[in-house]
């Protein structure tokens, strides 16, 4: 029964993460219309963290770290979909519902713009998280 | 979608184009996950009303309106506040019954529908903001207002217009409560 659970879980936020990734096609084709070409994926990363990130989420990352070789950690201290949950321990194991769709949505922006990318995410204490972002060279 | 004037307006603007995106794409999704037009409506008006009963407070909170003493006046509340408040949009409110508690919202402008032309043919059927009528509904409810609430005429389908019937399910007379 618990593995149902676990499967049905799973399923909701694979569901979630592909409407995330719809909508975030959509919005960064209407942001992207007039503004210029990005120079590289850092840049795009760039990007991602401060002006899509601000539009989404009203702020930037808070932190952007990369290996240079295709991984990507974003750290959102602040998550605006998580604030309004306690901040301890309580809600920690539900976390993931709210940021599958936050997975796609980078996922997505990410796709129009020609990369390709696995995007996951953590939360080690509430309200603070990470999207980790892979690009996946074709 | 918006505060009252006087309050820091930027941090509880959603951005328009991700909250209508973000609907369609709930809509696209429970199409997949429904193969009835009828269950895709039904789900939505049930998500609604699950926003409905927890977005009364917000609106009761942030637009400090004094209790309604009547049906039309809760329907203008409704049409004049509410919708103002979250879409940004301000329906025309009408009175459609002679016992006075059946009312229709015209709506002339949608956001939710910005991206939509039309509903795709095998899905004739579909009330598209039928998310709409359940946060009326549910929102009513925690008032103590029972209602219906449906789409009675949708663009979409190709209706003249698109109207939003609410039809209060008790007289007043028959409230315990009265002040």
């Amino acid at each position: 029964a618990a593995e149902q659970g676990e499967g049905e879980n799973g399923r909701c936020t694979t569901k979630l993460e592909s409407m995330g990734f719809r909508v975030g096609q959509g919005l960064i084709e209407r942001f992207t219309k007039d503004t210029a070409r990005f120079k590289d994926e850092l840049d795009i990363m760039k990007f991602i963290c401060k002006d899509f990130w601000t539009t989404v989420f009203k702020k930037q990352i808070d932190n952007l770290r990369t290996n240079h070789q295709g991984i990507y950690v974003l750290q959102d201290n602040k998550f605006r979909l998580l604030t309004q949950m306690s901040a301890g321990k309580q809600y920690l194991e539900h976390a993931p519902k709210y940021l599958a769709f936050t997975c796609g949505l980078i996922r997505g922006g990410l796709s129009n713009l020609g990369i390709k990318s696995i995007v996951t995410a953590e939360v080690s204490s509430m309200p603070a998280c990470k999207f980790q972002v892979m690009i996946q060279k074709i | 979608m918006s505060r009252p004037p006087g309050r820091k307006q930027e941090n509880n603007k959603i951005s328009r184009e991700l909250f209508v995106l973000t609907y369609g794409a709930l809509v696209a999704q429970l199409c997949k996950d429904y193969e009835k037009d009828e269950d895709v409506n039904t789900c939505l008006e049930r998500m609604g009303y699950g926003i409905g009963v927890r977005l009364i407070d917000d609106f009761l909170a942030r637009s400090a309106v004094k209790k309604c003493h009547s049906y039309s006046q809760t329907a203008d509340m409704i049409a004049q506040v509410a919708f103002k408040m979250y879409l940004g949009v301000t329906p025309s409110v009408s009175c459609s019954s002679a016992a006075g508690n059946e009312f229709s919202l015209i709506l002339d402008k949608n956001p939710l529908v910005d991206f939509v032309e039309e509903l795709p043919a095998e899905r004739a059927s579909l009330c598209y903001c039928n998310l709409l009528c359940g946060v009326i509904r549910g929102a009513l409810e925690m008032v103590h207002l029972a209602a219906e609430v449906t789409f009675l005429q949708d663009r979409l389908k190709g209706d003249a217009v698109t109207e939003i019937g609410i039809t209060f399910l008790r007289k007043p007379e028959e409230r315990k409560h009265k002040r």
